[in-house]
C-alpha cells in the first residue's frame, strides 16, 4: 500500500504540500510583521502616542512584542495548530469562531457559483465546438471573452443598482439569511453574488470545453462510433463529453483560486458575511491577528483544494501516475 | 482568474521582430486585439504627459452631473470634474501600473525560470519552494494583502501585483528550459568551453521569447483587472488620482441619475482588458504548442 503510494507520488505531493504550508505560514507572519505600527498602536490608535515608556514596555511584554521574532513565530504557529487564531477587538469574540461562521457561507457562495458556471460553460463549450468557425463559435467565444474581461466588480455593481433601481429587486439589502434559517431569503441572496462569480469561472470552463470536445471528436474511436451509426446527440454526450470531462473537471477544481479571490470583492459588495469580506474587514481596521489567521486559513483551503484535485486526478486518470 | 488558466501553453520557438509583425498583423482576432491596446496606450501616454481636455481633478460644483456634450464628452461627475479627462487619466494610471508589474515579474521570474532550470540542483528546489508557497495564495487576495502593507503609492501597488505575478513566469519558462539544456546545440555550446550563463543567454533565452511574449501580455490583462479590483476595494492608487477601479466604486449610487459615470470608466477597464486578452490569445493560438488550427 505504502509503496504503491510512493511509487505514485502521492507521499511526495503531500509532503510537499506541507512545506508549501509552513512556507505560506511564514509568509504570512513576516507580511504582517512588516505593517508599520503593531498590535498596540492598532489598539489603541493615536493614544498610543501618550504611553509612557513604562506603560508601552507592560504592554509589549503582555502581547508578546519584546520576545525574538523567532520565539514569537513559533508561539503563533503553535497557537494556530492548536486552534487558538488570536481574538478580534472589534466583534469581541475569537477568530475561529468569526472564522467558523464565515466558512460555510463562502463554501455555499463557491459551490453555487460552480455549479452556474457548469451550466452555463459546458453547454457553451460544447455548442462552439459543434461547428468551429461559424457563428455559433464566435457567439460562444465572444461569451468566453466576456467572462475573462468583465471584472466581477462591474458587473455586480451594474447588476445591483439596475435590479435595485428598475425593478426594486435587492434581496441583499436585507440583514444576511443563513442557508438554515431562511433558505428562501439566503438563495435569493446568494442568486447575484453565485451568478457574478460563476459568470467569471464560466470562462476559463467555456474555453477548456471547447479545446477538450474538438481535440476528442477528432479521434479514431468517435469515427468508429459514428460508422457504426450512433445517434449524434449521443455520440456527443456519451462519448464526445465523458472523455472531454477529465479536462474540464481539473480547470473547475483549480477555479477555486479565482473563487476565493473574488469571493473579497463579491462579498463585499453584497454584504455576504463570508470569508473574504473577513479578511478585507480586518485589513481596514488593521485587526492583525484577524488577518493573519484568515489569510492562512484560505491558503491552507486553497492548497488542500489543489492537492485533493492533483490526488483525484491520479485516480481518475491512469496516464498521470506514471508521470 | 486561476493560476493554470494563466499559464500559457506555448511551444518555446524564437521570435524574430518580422515574424512577431506577421503574427500580430495576419490573425483578425489579434489585430482587433492590437488596435483597442493602440488606441487605448496613446490615450495613456496623452494622459500621461498632461495632455487632457480638463484638470480631472480640478472640482467644478456648478458644473456637476453634466450629460456628455461637446464640452465634456462623457459628461462630468458628482463633483463637476470631467468624465472624459478622468477615464484618460485612470487609463495612464492602469497602464502604468500594469507595465511595471508585468515588467518586474517578466525579468525577475524569467532569470529564476532560467536558473532553476538551467541548473538544476539546489537553486532548483529552492525557486520551486519559493513558487509553490507563492502559488499557495489566491491571486487577488495576496494582492490584496501586499498593497495593504505598503505605504499606497502607484508603484507600490505595481510591486505587489508583481509579486503575485512573478512565480508564473518562473513556472512556463522552467519546463521549456528544461528540455532545452538536453538539445544537441546547448549541449555543443556547453561543450565547446563556454561559460554556463553565456550558454544561457545566448542559446537558451532567445528560443524561449515566444512564451515570454505571450505571457506578458495575457499577464498585462491580469494586471489592468488586478489593479482595477484593488482600486474598487480602496486599495488600489490612493486618492485623488483617477483610477478606473474607483471611479467605478463612486459611481455605484450615481448609476441612475448619472449613468455615464458609470458606463465610461466600465466600458473602457472591459475594452482595456479585452483588447490584451484578445492580443495574447491570438499570439498564443499563433505559438501554440499544437500547431496552427488546433484550437
Amino acid at each position: 500500500m505504502l509503496d504503491t503510494l510512493v511509487h505514485n507520488g502521492v507521499v511526495r505531493r503531500v509532503a510537499q504540500s506541507v512545506f508549501t504550508l509552513f512556507g505560506v505560514a511564514v509568509v504570512v507572519f513576516v507580511v504582517l510583521r512588516a505593517i508599520p505600527g503593531d498590535q498596540i498602536t492598532a489598539n489603541l490608535g493615536t493614544e498610543a502616542a501618550a504611553l509612557t515608556p513604562d506603560q508601552r514596555a507592560a504592554l509589549e511584554s503582555y502581547y508578546g512584542l519584546d520576545q525574538p521574532l523567532l520565539t514569537q513565530f513559533f508561539g503563533w504557529l503553535g497557537n494556530i495548530l492548536t486552534g487558538n487564531l488570536g481574538f478580534s477587538a472589534r466583534a469581541q469574540t475569537s477568530v475561529a469562531d468569526l472564522t467558523l461562521q464565515a466558512l460555510p457561507v463562502t463554501f455555499e457562495l463557491a459551490v453555487l457559483s460552480i455549479l452556474l458556471a457548469l451550466v452555463i460553460g459546458i453547454p457553451l463549450g460544447m455548442l462552439s465546438a459543434s461547428r468551429p468557425n461559424s457563428a455559433r463559435d464566435a457567439t460562444g467565444q465572444v461569451v468566453g471573452l466576456a467572462g475573462l474581461s468583465v471584472p466581477a466588480f462591474l458587473l455586480a455593481t451594474t447588476l445591483t443598482s439596475v435590479l435595485a433601481s428598475r425593478f426594486g429587486f435587492n434581496p441583499n439589502g436585507e440583514p444576511f439569511a443563513r442557508f438554515f434559517d431562511d433558505p428562501l431569503l439566503n438563495l435569493q441572496q446568494m442568486l447575484l453574488p453565485s451568478l457574478v462569480l460563476g459568470f467569471g469561472v464560466a470562462a476559463p470552463i467555456l474555453r477548456t470545453t471547447r479545446t477538450a470536445v474538438l481535440e476528442v471528436a477528432s479521434d479514431d474511436f468517435v469515427r468508429t462510433a459514428r460508422a457504426k451509426g450512433v445517434p449524434a446527440r449521443r455520440l456527443q454526450i456519451r462519448h464526445v463529453l465523458r472523455n472531454a470531462l477529465v479536462p474540464i473537471a481539473t480547470m473547475t477544481g483549480l477555479q477555486f483560486g479565482y473563487l476565493l479571490g473574488g469571493a473579497v470583492v463579491v462579498e463585499q459588495i453584497f454584504s455576504i458575511p463570508g470569508i473574504g469580506r473577513q479578511v478585507l474587514l480586518g485589513i481596514q481596521q488593521n485587526e492583525y491577528a484577524l488577518v493573519q489567521s484568515t489569510v492562512l486559513v484560505i491558503a491552507l483551503a486553497f492548497v488542500l483544494v489543489n492537492l485533493l484535485t492533483d490526488l483525484l486526478y491520479r485516480i481518475i486518470d491512469p496516464r498521470v501516475r506514471a508521470a | 482568474m486561476t493560476t493554470t488558466d494563466q499559464i500559457a501553453d506555448v511551444a518555446p520557438t524564437r521570435v524574430s521582430a518580422r515574424g512577431l509583425l506577421r503574427a500580430l498583423t495576419r490573425s483578425r482576432v489579434t489585430l482587433a486585439g492590437l488596435v483597442i491596446t493602440g488606441v487605448l496606450t496613446i490615450v495613456a501616454v496623452l494622459a500621461l504627459l498632461g495632455a487632457l481636455p480638463h484638470d480631472p481633478l480640478v472640482q467644478d460644483p456648478p458644473n456637476r452631473l453634466l450629460a456628455p456634450s461637446a464640452e465634456y464628452w462623457f459628461g462630468t461627475d458628482q463633483f463637476g470634474r470631467d468624465v472624459f479627462s478622468r477615464v484618460a487619466a485612470g487609463v495612464g494610471n492602469s497602464a502604468r501600473i500594469a507595465a511595471v508589474a508585468v515588467a518586474i515579474a517578466a525579468v525577475i521570474g524569467t532569470a529564476a525560470g532560467l536558473v532553476a532550470g538551467f541548473y538544476r540542483g539546489f537553486s532548483d528546489t529552492a525557486i520551486g519552494g519559493v513558487t509553490n508557497i507563492l502559488f499557495a495564495f489566491p491571486p487577488l487576495l495576496l494582492a490584496l494583502a501586499l498593497a495593504s502593507v505598503f505605504q499606497r503609492t502607484w508603484f507600490t501597488v505595481a510591486v505587489a501585483i508583481a509579486i503575485v505575478y512573478t512565480p508564473i513566469f518562473v513556472r512556463v519558462t522552467r519546463g521549456p528550459v528544461l528540455s532545452l539544456r538536453e538539445i544537441d546545440y546547448v549541449r555543443a555550446a556547453v561543450s565547446t568551453g563556454q561559460s554556463r550563463p553565456a550558454v544561457m543567454l545566448k542559446h537558451v533565452l532567445p528560443n524561449i521569447t515566444s512564451i515570454i511574449i505571450v505571457q506578458v501580455t495575457l499577464s498585462l490583462s491580469w494586471a489592468v483587472l488586478t489593479e482595477a479590483s484593488l482600486s474598487f476595494l480602496g486599495l488600489g492608487t490612493p486618492p485623488p488620482a483617477p483610477s478606473l477601479g474607483s471611479m467605478i466604486f463612486e459611481a455605484r449610487t450615481l448609476v441612475t441619475v448619472a449613468p455615464w459615470t458609470m458606463l465610461a470608466p466600465g466600458l473602457v477597464v472591459v475594452a482595456l482588458i479585452a483588447g490584451l486578452n484578445l492580443l495574447g490569445d491570438g499570439l498564443r493560438d499563433r505559438y501554440d504548442r499544437r500547431g496552427r488550427g488546433a484550437r
